[in-house]
């Protein structure tokens, strides 16, 4: 999504002065930003028509969902053309594409109500717990890498080092497994499967789909306890494999500032180690930090499935297992539009970021 | 020529020839490898894993796939070191058999991704264009696929089996590989010396295989080692799903799966599987931060 | 209500406060309930037709005639209908509704919504329909054949069919009475409001359905002025809990009251946890194995003799079927007339490989295709390794539910395991699939009938006999029938009938009176009570 190098222009780093250079810097941004809506556009037609042919090729039949094991050749079929599965591919296809642009992401099969409406509910679900993962990630992540890169090579790198390679080595499914197990069955410390103990169902009228924040909204600290005791063990574990992530990047980056001439300067100058790490190499580092974030959310996002689906997590990544494994199309279609419009809008914040914020690439 | 001799000789200032500088810097890359003692229990446990999979009859204490109806769900005792399963298998056997699936997925998927990758990295980056423009908008879309949901779509349309696990990972595996080859290129594209084998008409293909792609290797196979344990992460995802080997193979995500309705009680059938992942995904990231630190000299960035 | 919430709340907030994750115990007017509810599609009792989905109209619905969960042995009871009566010729039935019921919206219950009920289910023709049409009702015909006069509702028959056949069907969910002005109301582009009702609900039963998200709950509460009485339990939650060990974890915690998926190891160990019960009843369910005819190596009798002494019955009934299932060998599911009490057969490999021997069979390879769930996947495995004692190789292929069903559909699956539940109350529902398949060829194509997937060209004999049992007239006479069936199915059959489906209710100790609906219906809630 970096290339602004749309035919025709001129090559980047091309900026020499001359009398129009600022109308044609101007046209170059538009264009640019033009460019990327039109790349973006491609990109998430490229992913409907992919997981489009995927599901045709799938030897999963959809209309069964529907009719059930019991049903006649008669009502399969009547099912079949209600289903607009009788249509060419293409029509089938174009079709697809013309109600998704007018919002309707058409119905699903295995829940019989609308796609836009099913994802409206298991979406904030993930996003829930993908936000406080990725918080936990860096509010632990961040000092671990900073700290480690500050004592390269000593005994706490070396541990931090271990520590996010545990990370990155842990079936995610096992260990939420075994999580549960023992913090849940054994110890009782935190909530069970699910988002809520079953008697606060519904009690919180939904506002924004995040209970936490519903819980709070309404008042009701009971709940959002009881939200908070559920969320905390698959949030935690999502966190480690963020924080695993994020200390790792942190650490490489404060090591590239930490050797620059500046930071040699600021030492020189007598500055307090302190303030040499933390006020002036980490400050240097909070752009890429923000791009690292960023990334690492949206693999949460999109990572979660089988954190999901070991927790009864009621979210999109568990949504769109169901829906694949029974041919739901229009919900899988849904669901992966929905994390690939993600991906691609928190791909290119941190392209605009770099673009914005650092000065080197102007 | 002896020891001594054959050491100072790779360790030589001034290299004779191209070969001993090459592999003197070989020699020091390991030499540095060496000193990494996390790094060297990597290499050593995946050693013994690959002895463990090559030896897998011998060392397996019975057949994998030997029922026992009457002997099942048995804690680990002398019998049977690590206990037995919900058929009264005995789960050792069947983790040293399993040794064998886990290699054959990661080394499959490790050979095929950066392959593909490269491939279309290099071809995108040097002939640039509209050739550029169409594989990197693909590689764009696979990247904005969430994975795991990808490799699961995949699998669900070819039908569930170890290959076509293979065959989803790798393809869903292929982008950042594709992409690091294209910006590779990129560097070396206006570099001296492919001017030079220009001038002396090598041909584009020739440029590509004899020149781009050689250089693009040692990066990319950093990824890749970076990458292993990911692999074997997803492809354990994929058999916990089901979705993965189909019984009676003994893959290790389908055994932690088999174990997830007995963890309650029978909590080993379930956890010595995962230990056994997490040891050789463990293996393969202390593996991989050396050779990072070995190939990559320029410093931790992946 | 809203008061009522704020008391609750500030007795939560207190309980927790000292308790910050495990609450000790469900309000006790409430029933918390975990189970897999995953597959409901729609709530339209027209049209649903899944175990969930029936559990949820099977209380928030009433028909004619219901069980009683007090006494379900009993069999079909007058429900909405107070009485009715058979003409002389067997050809039609009028029943009597009964005055003064109403529905949740507060229209009254009356003859012309039953008869408009029936009338709908036959014209939406959706799956579950064929429950209504095999009586001769089709959708041009339905408004002439099922007809409302005052209070009453008559249906007229194309047979003179067994009286206890026509009313054991009135007893399935697609025979529920839907509250026609609600319904109409919501009706869009003629659909009868099929897409309203799919996800709303127009009854008469103990209780209003207050919200179902997909996946996740469903919510009932309690209807006060349901006919029969309030029930008890005020508020019903179901949550889809998929997991066996989550769900026994919560019990344990006391955050849920009943646990209806558990398997046989958390049974077992849960069995002696304090304040925790386990009830046993029998379901509907039959997990057979059907041996596919088009297969070369199948098709010989003697392989299929031969299949029937493979099957480990005992081991894996006391393994890991254990107390879930019980080894049951003829199609008809004990609870329902005329069941077979006879067991032929053995898990004995030396006979098995004397029959393949005699036959000159010297081994081969067959595929069987299963459904990703553990116990059929642990029944293939089990099979697989008496196969391969016996000289047959059995590959096994794991699907999804939806990928094997599409396979056995087609007649694609040399081995099929898996269950089939009945659809209605009576013997017919099995013998009519099982044991009936009047056109074996491809064309045919009756993908409804088990025999057909099987490609089991049922003997004519045996298809007459089915038919006929559905017109005796004679209650006794009627079970020594479907008996001589099962007697003729287990001699020859190529579709092998092995266990039946015991489930394993957990439950806390003071819960009493809980009843799953046994091998004819689905659960009923209205008569649960909570203990101290």
């Amino acid at each position: 999504m970096t290339d602004s190098t749309t035919a025709g222009g001129p090559p980047p780093g091309d900026d020499r002065p001359n009398p129009s250079a600022r109308r044609a810097l101007r046209r170059r941004r538009a264009r640019s930003v033009a460019g990327t809506l039109v790349s973006l556009a491609l990109t998430l037609l490229g992913l409907l028509l992919v997981t489009f042919i995927i599901g045709r090729v799938m030897p999963i039949d959809p209309v069964l969902k529907v009719v059930g094991d019991r049903a006649t050749q008669a009502q399969y079929d009547a099912a079949y053309q209600a289903m607009g599965l009788d249509q060419p591919l293409v029509v089938q296809f174009l079709r697809y594409i013309g109600d998704v642009l007018t919002g309707d992401f058409g119905r699903s099969i295995s829940t019989g109500q609308p796609v836009a409406q099913d994802i409206a509910r298991v979406f904030p679900a993930t996003v829930e717990l993908a936000v406080l993962g990725t918080l936990i990630g860096v509010v632990i992540g961040v000092p671990l890498g900073v700290m480690a890169a500050a004592r390269r090579g000593g005994i706490f790198d070396q541990v931090a080092r271990v520590v996010a390679l545990i990370g990155y080595s842990m079936p995610i499914f096992w260990l939420g497994l075994m999580g549960l197990l023992i913090f849940y069955g054994n110890l009782g410390w935190v909530g069970g499967p699910g988002r809520q103990g079953i008697i606060y169902d519904g009690m919180v009228p939904s506002v924004t789909g995040l209970i936490l924040v519903d819980s709070l909204l309404a008042g009701d600290w009971p709940a959002f306890q009881d939200a908070f005791s559920h969320i905390i063990l698959p949030a935690s574990l999502l966190g480690y494999y963020s924080l695993a992530y994020i200390s790792r990047m942190t650490r490489s980056f404060m090591l590239e500032q930490l050797s620059a001439e500046y930071i040699i300067t600021a030492r020189v100058k007598g500055l307090s180690e302190r303030a040499v790490i933390w006020q002036h190499a980490f400050r240097n580092i909070s752009i890429p930090l923000v791009t690292v974030i960023a990334l690492s959310f949206g693999s949460l996002l999109e990572g979660s499935v089988l954190t999901e689906i070991i927790f009864s997590w009621p979210g999109l990544g568990s949504y769109i297992t169901r829906a694949l494994l029974s041919g739901d199309m229009n919900a899988v279609l849904g669901g992966t539009v929905v994390i690939g419009v993600c991906f691609v809008l928190l791909n290119l914040l941190s392209d605009i970021l770099y673009r914005v914020l650092d000065p080197r690439s102007k | 020529m002896s020891a001594v001799s054959r050491r100072d000789w790779l360790l030589s200032d001034a290299p004779q020839t191209r070969r001993q500088a090459r592999l003197g810097a070989m020699y020091q890359g390991w030499l540095t490898f060496r000193g990494n003692k996390l790094a060297m229990l990597g290499l050593i446990i995946l050693v013994l894993l690959i002895g463990m999979a090559i030896f897998a009859p011998l060392l397996a204490p019975q057949s994998p796939y030997a029922q026992n109806l009457a002997d099942r769900l048995q804690p680990p005792s002398a019998a049977h070191w690590l206990g037995t399963d919900a058929l009264g298998r005995d789960i050792l056997s069947r983790l040293i058999h399993g040794s064998r699936i886990t290699l054959f997925i990661v080394g499959t998927v490790a050979l095929i991704a950066p392959i593909i990758g490269l491939f279309i990295g290099t071809v995108a980056g040097f002939a640039g264009g509209w050739v550029d423009q169409v594989l990197m908008r693909i590689t764009d879309i696979f990247l904005a696929f969430p994975k795991l949901i990808l490799a699961l779509a995949f699998v669900a349309a070819l039908g569930p089996s170890i290959g076509n696990a293979v065959l989803a990972l790798a393809l869903t595996a292929w982008p950042p590989y594709a992409r690091l080859a294209r910006a590779e290129t990129l560097t070396i594209r206006n570099a001296d010396f492919i001017a030079a084998a220009r001038l002396q008409g090598a041909g584009r293909l020739r440029l590509l295989i004899r020149h781009i792609w050689p250089l693009c290797v040692s990066s990319l196979i950093v990824r890749v080692a970076l990458d292993m344990a990911g692999i074997i992460l997803s492809a354990a995802g994929l058999g916990f799903l089901g979705l993965g080997a189909q019984p009676p193979l003994p893959e290790w995500g389908a055994m932690i799966s088999d174990g997830r309705t007995y963890i309650l009680d029978y909590w080993w059938v379930a956890a010595m599987p995962g230990i056994a992942i997490f040891t050789v995904s463990m293996a393969f990231n202390l593996l991989g931060d050396g050779l990072r630190d070995v190939l990559d000299p320029k410093g931790d960035k992946s | 209500m809203t008061f009522h919430l704020t008391t609750r709340a500030v007795m939560l907030a207190t309980a927790l406060a000292f308790a910050p994750a495990a609450f000790a115990e469900t309000p006790a007017d409430t029933l918390v309930v975990a189970h897999t509810i995953d597959d409901i599609i729609s709530l339209d009792p027209a049209q649903s037709f899944e175990f969930s989905g029936n559990d949820v109209n099977n209380n928030t619905y009433d028909r004619l005639v219901d069980f009683d969960p007090l006494d379900p042995e009993a069999g079909f009871q007058p429900a909405l209908a107070e009485s009715w009566e058979v003409s002389e010729d067997g050809l039609s039935i009028t029943f009597t509704l009964r005055e003064g019921v109403p529905f949740h919206s507060g229209n009254p219950v009356r003859a012309e919504d039953a008869a408009w009920s029936l009338q709908r289910a036959v014209k939406l023709d959706k799956t579950p329909a064929f429950i209504l049409t095999q009586f001769g009702f089709t959708a041009d015909n339905v408004e002439e054949k099922i007809t409302a006069d005052g209070n009453t509702l008559t249906l007229t028959l194309d047979k003179p069919y067994a009286p206890s056949f026509v009313l054991n069907c009135l007893t399935a969910n697609v025979a529920s009475i839907v509250d026609r002005e609600t319904v109409m109301a919501n009706e869009q582009d003629g659909d009868l409001g099929n897409a309203w009702l799919s996800t709303n609900e127009a009854g008469s039963g103990a209780y209003e359905l207050a919200a179902w998200r997909p996946n996740e709950a469903v919510q009932l509460t309690a209807f006060e002025d349901y006919w029969q009485g309030a029930p008890e339990m005020k508020r019903v939650i179901i949550r889809n809990v998929a997991e066996s060990s989550a769900q026994r974890l919560l019990l344990e915690q006391g955050d849920i009251d009943v646990a209806r998926n558990l398997t046989p190891t958390d049974v077992q160990a849960i069995s002696s946890a304090d304040g925790i019960k386990i009830e046993d009843e029998p379901r509907g369910r039959i997990l057979y194995m059907g041996l596919n005819q088009k297969d070369e190596l199948l098709s010989n009798p003697a392989v299929v003799e031969a299949m029937k002494y493979l099957v480990n019955y005992e081991g894996m009934e006391q393994s890991f079927l254990k107390g879930q299932f019980i080894t049951h060998q003829t199609f008809l599911p004990r609870g329902y007339l005329g069941v077979l009490e006879e067991q032929p057969w053995t898990y004995d490999v030396e006979k098995a490989r004397q029959i393949l021997q005699d036959a000159g069979i010297e081994g081969g390879t067959i595929t069987t295709r299963v459904r990703d769930l553990r116990e059929y996947i642990d029944v293939a495995q089990t099979l697989q390794a008496s196969m391969a004692e016996a000289g047959l190789t059995l590959e096994i292929e794991q699907m999804t539910g939806a990928q094997v069903l599409d396979a056995y559909r087609a007649r694609e699956v040399p081995i099929f395991l898996g269950e089939w539940g009945p659809d209605y109350s009576d013997p017919n529902t099995n013998a009519a699939t099982f044991a009936y398949n009047p056109d074996n060829s491809e064309e045919a194509n009756a993908v409804g009938l088990l025999a057909w997937r099987n490609a089991y060209a049922v003997p004519e004999e045996m298809n007459e006999a089915t038919v006929a049992a559905t017109l005796e007239q004679d209650t006794e006479t009627r079970a020594e029938m479907y008996k001589d069936i099962q007697r003729q199915y287990q001699a020859e059959a190529p579709i092998v009938p092995l266990f039946q489906r015991v489930e394993q209710v957990g439950l806390q100790q003071n819960i009493q009176n809980w009843w799953s609906g046994g091998a004819v219906t689905s659960v009923i809630y209205r008569q649960v009570t909570k203990g101290e």
